[in-house]
């Protein structure tokens, strides 16, 4: 990796950041409806597997995907203007939060049925296999969807098939407000992946750069012909599950206790320590950033409303006519 | 013009599209080494492998699921649930992935999927194995959803669903597989939403749809020996759902029967009734009359169970009622 690179990290890290602090504002305004769920603390965990993957491998995830759609490379713009619902959404304003997606980066969407894109992911990662075209699937999901049947059937499937497949649990310790400790037989969620017979690891999520290197590592795996395995990125989730989370499962002092060891933190001690930044240079990333928020922003409530017509748009690729 | 079963009909189908295009496969339970337990993909294994005729767990989540996302990515997924009745299992992904994937992300995916699954009752399969719930999906915009009446529209609208780049719902009747009729020669397709006549008659328009044409065009025989001509109307597909033909003949008719083999509240009956009423209502010479299934899950013994399904006989009384 060169200095560029290890910069844009930084950039991607803190604009993920700075986008989701301003989409609450938004929200706490009434600009953005429905559901909202921030990345803010796991940002190290997309930011190192899309740093990873080669072009051509697809990422699906769940509904907290506001990191991945930035990390793909769709616009803050974009992303905000779909955040307040507009034409000139990434979704076109139908998806909204929950679900984002770029088919043309291979970003396969934000889902927020729990665990239900994971059989999704087994079918993406099939394809690839039939297609024999070299493509590794990256499917992201929470610590609470390893209790669902999905997570199951799903990694059976990609087992039993050895299909081109990454299982990545994004253990941020609460499915919703639920610890492993409390929602799962085993609080160690790679003993499940091994009772499948996978290869299962695990990697500080907190760490961007680590987290890029496993899965590196992994990913080349996978396209040599290991068949699927699986990685746990241990993070934590600073914000409530949504906006409207009481947080009466956790204390301010354990929340305390992660944010000083947050992944941009991390990661600018690491630049300073390795010499590959200067307070200067970050402190510059944080003023472009600034900038592009604002704009996205000004983007976003300049974008007109979807029209009426897109009402009945992308029902059916094929229209029929009638109900 | 062959005469052949629905069954080889359905079979002919996906032979002669995996055929044409690579990127159409098969999965499902056991479809590949058994050859399908319906006989449908019996011979497929040997003659396309293993690759695109897949043998799943079984796990129906994981069948539907994986397929569509093999959609998503370019492939031509049919998926196979060995009965409808196993679609329950799979839900999330037929109503929730399946139906929204295109709308909610902008039009960004397209899914080229087929679900197919055998249904119905009568063979004292009991309450769990025995139903026929092709409304429930109906229900959701997004899908379409046919439901064949005979072996030329059974072979051409396959063949279309899996052609077109939309999720269907191709759901079959497990007890009509070894009824015959005349399938055109050659490659042919059969547009998904077009309601078809499949009896011209002038007093009564009998709509029906999968098994229950069998049903009509039975009661219909029955019927001309009284001097009834019955219209039947054949909805192939109930969404999108065609009420054109239904509404010209009504129109003809100003009577008519709706029958169905699943349970009469909210049923295809209600829907087809509301509509006539709502579009027809100054053509109207009688109540419409619906036939359907008793409204309670259905028993094991072969005598209670009969007394629960509409019967060929419930069908020509209806019409007697409409006519009076």
């Amino acid at each position: 990796m060169d200095k560029k690179e290890y910069l844009d990290l930084y950039h991607q890290m803190v604009l993920i950041r700075r986008l989701e602090e301003r989409a609450a504002e938004l929200y706490q305004k009434g600009e953005i409806g429905g559901f909202l769920h921030l990345y803010i603390g796991q940002e190290a965990v997309s930011t190192g597997i899309v740093a990873a993957r080669q072009p051509q491998d697809q990422v699906i995830t769940a509904y907290r995907d506001h990191g991945v759609a930035i990390n793909v490379g769709i616009s803050a713009e974009k992303v905000m203007a779909e955040l307040l619902g507009k034409e000139t959404g990434i979704s076109k304003g139908k998806g909204g939060s929950m679900h984002m997606a770029d088919v043309s980066k291979n970003f396969y969407g934000g889902h927020a049925i729990v665990g239900a894109h994971l059989p999704i992911a087994a079918g993406l990662a099939l394809a690839n296999h039939m297609q024999e075209n070299d493509a590794v699937t990256i499917a992201m999901f929470g610590d609470g969807a390893t209790n669902i049947g999905f997570f199951h059937e799903a990694i059976n499937l990609a087992m039993a098939w050895k299909l081109p497949i990454l299982w990545v649990c994004e253990n941020n310790r609460y499915g919703m407000g639920t610890s492993p400790e409390r929602a799962s037989a085993v609080s160690d969620i790679i003993q499940k992946a091994c009772g499948y017979g996978m290869q299962a690891f695990d990697v500080d999520g907190m760490d961007v750069i680590a987290v890029k290197d496993m899965v590196s590592e992994r990913l080349a795996d996978i396209r040599s012909g290991s068949g699927p395995q699986f990685l746990e990125a241990c993070t934590y989730r600073f914000r409530g599950h949504s906006m409207g989370d009481p947080e009466r499962y956790r204390s301010k002092t354990e929340v305390k206790k992660f944010v000083e060891k947050g992944p941009i933190d991390n990661f600018r001690k690491f630049l300073f320590k390795e010499k590959l930044a200067t307070e200067e240079e970050l402190d510059q990333i944080g003023v472009v950033v600034a900038e592009e928020i604002d704009a996205a922003v000004t983007f976003a409530q300049e974008s007109p409303e979807p029209p009426d017509e897109a009402l009945f748009e992308h029902i059916y690729v094929e229209e029929t006519g009638g109900a | 013009m062959a005469v052949i079963t629905m069954r080889e009909a359905i079979s002919q189908a996906l032979w002669e599209e995996m055929e044409r295009d690579e990127k159409v496969f098969i999965q499902g339970e056991e479809v590949g080494v058994w050859g399908g337990t319906y006989a449908v993909t019996k011979g497929f294994l040997d003659h396309f492998g293993p690759d695109r005729v897949r043998d799943t767990p079984i796990a129906e989540a994981a069948i539907v699921g994986a397929a569509v996302g093999a959609a998503m990515a370019g492939m031509r997924p049919v998926a196979e649930l060995m009965t409808i009745n196993f679609a329950f299992v799979a839900m999330d992904h037929i109503v929730n992935e399946a139906a929204k994937m295109h709308y909610m992300f902008g039009g960004q995916f397209k899914l080229p999927l087929v679900i197919r699954a055998p249904g119905g009752g009568g063979r004292q399969l009991a309450a769990t194995h025995s139903q026929t719930p092709d409304v429930i999906f109906a229900h959701f915009p997004g899908l379409k959803v046919v439901a064949p009446g005979t072996p030329a529209d059974a072979k051409g609208l396959l063949k279309e669903a899996i052609r077109i780049d939309d999720p269907v719902m191709f759901i079959e009747n497990a007890t009509v597989y070894q009824q015959k009729g005349e399938v055109p020669d050659g490659d042919y397709t059969i547009p998904i939403g077009k309601s078809k006549v499949q009896r011209e008659g002038s007093d009564v328009t009998l709509v029906a749809y999968s098994k229950m044409v069998y049903y009509a065009m039975q009661a219909a025989d029955i019927l001309a020996k009284e001097g009834i001509e019955v219209e039947i109307v054949d909805l192939r597909s109930l969404r999108p759902l065609d009420m054109t033909p239904v509404l010209t003949s009504f129109k003809k008719t100003n009577r008519a029967v709706i029958a169905e083999e699943g349970w009469r509240s909210y049923g295809v009956g209600a829907e087809v009734a509301s509509r006539i009423y709502e579009e027809a209502f100054d053509y109207l010479d009688a109540p419409i009359q619906r036939v359907a299934q008793k409204e309670v899950p259905l028993p094991y013994n072969a005598r209670l169970e009969q007394m629960a399904l509409p019967q060929v006989d419930d069908i020509v009384k209806a019409v007697r009622e409409v006519l009076k």
